[in-house]
């Protein structure tokens, strides 16, 4: 019983939690300390929470390295966008369809693919970015490289942030669950796993398919956000950065990814000058992350901060 | 009627035969042992009987049931759990996770239901962790439950292997060097493991194993195999005094 109770209240504690940075942050907004533009970074913070934090059941759980994270992206951007654009629906409907249809992607990629490892499943799924990014080029309803304009700015702060909330909550639940255990010891071991009786191709997909999911949703509020579409907007660096996010708040660790999307969205902001460097500051933070051997970078900076003091204590 | 059961079984990897024409038969909670010099084909009868491979000719049957052209988690779910050689823990999950993965099918609660946190949910949760734990306490292993496995000492991560084993609630358990690396002390505490195993959860055990002091002293039966092929079957008295055991593994006096 006390398992219950535990989580019941770990639920209660988060959930609180949530209410009062939401509160916290509604308060600043409506009393102007933080004024319209840092509200426009916030929402794009945390589209890039959502992002982080799908790939990392993809890359930080299951252990497959994608670079494909933008054109799952795309996909959810496009869909929802076109349900307003074209059917007048309303923004929830766009962003569940969009995610949908992104979630459908990814199970079709997912199934070929995930038999691939290592270097060939993240080559792969970089052409799959490729590729989507030229089909969106060369749609009519996508209106090409023009791009599309006038889609209804709906996405505000409440909604990107019941949505990010909610992603958490789904991603974690699944990590705690069989599934998330069963997710998790195929990264660690694939031969094991199968022989310990999980069937891991399934599970691949599954963990797959809910990473295109909520890649999709972030997707759709980034449209009804920027109210505009490029295609140029979805190529590989944005997979790239994605991807950084998740290594930098280590693979794996949904409160690091949480973290690492919030400073590498606004730090930008206050490096405005550097702008034209950031692509070369996000391989410097994945060398940095290889060399150190370390499956995630915050972490182990933590653990070296904390292993200095250890060794002052005891000197 | 034998649990399980192998007719002419084979392997080729192109022009050398591993594995030729292995015969045998294990019964309902026998204690097997299979022994023979390094590169015998030892492990690849594992990896046989465990659809690791694909064997080239003959059949395995398991409870009635052909092994062939079934998968790796598919054999495990019928019945076969094994361990490994060189250890394959689940590094850094924690000890009564590895565990919980082994349990995985013992419940079958829906991922909705895990997500909206229904009662089957937190039900299945608590079987899981309840029935983990009391894994764990046959392996004396219950007070590292929360650490990393990769932090054990090795003896209890070979303890730690066969309890995730045994969480798939095989028939059959594979045992795959158990004693290798271990002091005697080690080999003897793991000897009383294996014996407790099979009498609590009353499964045949197949056990490769070098400590011959092990084999000789827990085996009912045992087979020899030197270059794929059986030399011998018999009790361990009667693998003793085989001659051609002995020569396969002193070799010949000139």
């Amino acid at each position: 019983m006390s398992m219950k109770k535990n989580e019941l209240k770990n639920m209660l504690v988060s959930f609180i939690f949530s209410m009062v940075i939401y509160g916290v942050m509604m308060f600043m907004m409506s009393s102007g300390v933080i004024g319209t533009y840092w509200s426009g970074v916030l929402i794009l913070a945390c589209i890039n929470i959502i992002l982080a934090s799908s790939l990392n059941l993809a890359s930080g759980y299951l252990g497959q390295l994608t670079l494909g994270h933008a054109g799952f992206m795309s996909v959810g951007a496009y869909v929802a966008a076109l349900t307003s654009l074209y059917l007048q629906m309303p923004l929830f409907v766009g962003l569940i369809f969009g995610a949908i249809v992104a979630a459908g992607v990814g199970l079709i990629i997912g199934i070929p693919t995930l038999r691939l490892k290592g270097d060939y499943l993240c080559i792969i799924t970089l052409a799959f970015n490729e590729i989507i990014r030229i089909i969106m080029l060369n749609l009519d309803i996508t209106n090409g490289a023009k791009g599309l304009m006038g889609i209804p700015p709906d996405t505000n702060f409440t909604i990107v942030f019941i949505c990010v909330v909610l992603t958490i909550f789904i991603i974690s639940s699944v990590v705690k669950s069989r599934f998330g255990r069963a997710i998790i010891s195929i990264r660690e071991d694939e031969t094991a796993s199968e022989l310990t009786g999980i069937p891991t191709s399934k599970y691949k997909i599954m963990a797959f398919v809910i990473s295109a999911f909520f890649a999709g949703l972030a997707g759709g509020l980034y449209a009804h956000y920027m109210g505009m579409l490029l295609p140029s907007i979805f190529d590989y660096n944005k997979s790239v950065e994605i991807l950084v996010m998740v290594v930098l708040g280590g693979m794996g660790n949904i409160k690091g990814s949480i973290i690492a999307a919030l400073l590498l969205t606004i730090l930008p902001e206050y490096l405005r000058a550097f702008n034209d460097y950031r692509m070369l500051l996000y391989a410097v933070v994945l060398i940095a992350a290889m060399i150190l051997k370390e499956k995630d970078l915050i972490p182990h900076i933590k653990e070296k901060f904390s292993k200095k003091k250890n060794e002052e204590v005891t000197e | 009627m034998a649990l399980l059961k192998t007719e002419g079984l084979g392997i080729q990897f192109g022009g050398l035969k591993a594995v030729d024409e292995f015969n045998f038969e294990i019964d309902k909670n026998q204690l097997y042992g299979l022994i023979g010099p390094n590169g015998a084909g030892k492990t690849t009868v594992f990896n046989l009987l465990t659809g690791v491979y694909q064997p080239t000719s003959g059949q395995i049957i398991f409870d009635g049931k052909s092994l062939l052209k079934k998968s790796p988690t598919q054999i495990t779910q019928m019945g076969i759990a094994r361990t490994f050689q060189n250890i394959r823990l689940f590094k850094e999950m924690s000890v009564i996770d590895n565990v919980k993965v082994g349990l995985h099918y013992s419940q079958n609660y829906s991922l909705f239901s895990a997500i909206c946190k229904l009662p089957q949910y937190f039900r299945g949760e608590e079987a899981i962790d309840e029935m983990a734990r009391s894994l764990l306490r046959v392996f004396d292993l219950e007070q590292f439950a929360e650490s990393k496995a990769k932090n054990l000492p090795y003896g209890k991560q070979r303890k730690l292997e066969i309890a995730r084993a045994l969480a798939t609630s095989p028939k059959l358990l594979l045992l795959d060097e158990p004693a290798a690396g271990m002091n005697p002390t080690e080999t003897a505490e793991l000897m009383e493991t294996i014996k407790i195993v099979r009498e609590k959860f009353s499964i045949a055990i197949l056990l490769i194993e070098h400590d011959m002091k092990l084999v000789m002293g827990i085996c009912e039966k045992i087979a020899v195999l030197n270059f794929g092929t059986v030399l011998a079957f018999g009790t361990p008295e009667e693998i003793r005094n085989n001659p051609d055991v002995v020569t396969a593994y002193l070799g010949t006096e000139e």
